[in-house]
């Protein structure tokens, strides 16, 4: 392990669930509004992991309103208080892109069968 | 060797005289200055050289991720002490990165000789106000000389980019993408007028060799220092690629 890994592990979070691409998951993330701090839930389809290492990211699709909402959260930042993983989804690639194109039935994803 | 060891010495010396108790107070007295003078003359350099690692990112309190450079600092040592009075100025000379012995030549050997200090790739200079409190062969020590929160300066040499256009390497324009410019998208222009003066002025802004020059970023801000394992980490980019050696000083230009 090289010195900036090491670094890097000491800012790295072991409390996050294992999670992939296709999953649907609730994102509790820390909003602080007027200096009063809570906390909010964004639940939808994780489309993208991207990154390694603390600069690792991902990003979270839901449909609001009949308003697609994609947001990208860091996945070691402080302000994702917690992640839990809603589904499994039964998925072939990497990048769900895709569903950006997509709604309704046609949106829909597999759920994981063990 | 370093101050510390001449405290020690002192220390020793008061409780030799309280257990036998026979020296007078004026004795006492003269013991106890030295004391505090070998405390005082504790100055730290706050300059040190080290390897840059890479980049990568942290995550501040207030959670926000903030571009680090992670420098392998140290360790250094003092190798020459210069002074007014022989070298004309004063400075520091302190030495970093191992090397083979075999592969120093006699004149550099008989310089890390002389200093009892063991042979080093680099040997950089840094200018003191005084040279009081600095010892040939003491160690730079990090957690001492840069504080988490602080400002630093660094420089290294930066990367080299090669046969550069005007553009790329001044910041020039260019000139139009359509209104009939005909292959000059990229050129810089005039370079001057006609047969006053009739000839290019020198320095004239123009395509060439870019990068590779010695470069100083100012007032990065210290994230962390990790004293265990020699690692500096500064906030924002630094010059040079990975492997490459910097110095980094305290900020001359820091806001109280």
């Amino acid at each position: 392990m090289n010195n900036l890994d090491m670094l890097e592990s000491a800012h790295l979070r072991n409390d996050l669930p294992d999670f992939r691409t296709g999953d649907t998951v609730k994102v509790h993330v820390r909003v602080v509004e007027g200096g009063r701090e809570r906390v909010q839930v964004f639940e939808g389809v994780v489309i993208a992991r991207n990154g390694d290492g603390t600069r690792a990211s991902f990003t979270v699709r839901k449909v609001s309103f009949g308003v697609g909402v994609e947001r990208v959260f860091p996945l070691h930042a402080p302000i994702v208080q917690k992640i839990e993983v809603s589904r499994r989804g039964d998925v072939r690639r990497s990048k769900l892109y895709y569903l950006r194109e997509r709604s309704g039935k046609a949106a829909r994803i597999k759920e994981k069968r063990d | 060797m370093s101050a510390d060891a001449v405290k020690e010495e002192v220390d020793v010396d008061e409780t030799a005289e309280e257990v036998t108790d026979t020296d007078d107070a004026v004795a006492e007295e003269a013991t106890e200055e030295v004391a505090e003078e070998s405390g005082d003359s504790l100055i730290e350099l706050t300059a040190i050289v080290g390897e840059k690692l890479g980049m990568t990112q942290v995550f501040t309190e207030d959670a926000r991720a903030v571009p680090v450079t992670v420098i392998k600092a140290g360790p250094c040592y003092v190798t020459q002490v210069k002074t007014e009075g022989v070298d004309g100025y004063n400075a520091v000379q302190i030495s970093f990165g191992g090397v083979k012995p075999n592969r120093v030549n006699k004149p550099d050997a008989g310089h890390f000789a002389k200093a009892g200090v063991a042979p080093a790739r680099h040997l950089v200079e840094v200018r003191v106000d005084s040279t009081d409190g600095f010892e040939v062969g003491q160690t730079i020590d990090l957690g001492a000389s840069f504080t988490k929160g602080g400002r630093a300066d660094v420089t290294g040499v930066s990367k080299g980019k090669g046969f550069q256009g005007v553009m790329k390497r001044h910041n020039f324009k260019g000139q139009g993408a359509s209104h009939g410019t005909h292959k000059k998208h990229r050129a810089p222009g005039s370079i001057g007028a006609c047969a006053t003066p009739a000839r290019v002025f020198k320095g004239m802004k123009m395509a060439g060799r870019m990068g590779g020059d010695r470069t100083t970023i100012l007032n990065l801000e210290v994230v962390d220092v990790d004293i265990q394992n020699g690692l500096l980490v500064l906030g924002g980019a630094v010059p040079g690629p990975k492997g490459s050696v910097v110095i980094v000083r305290g900020a001359v230009k820091a806001r109280a």
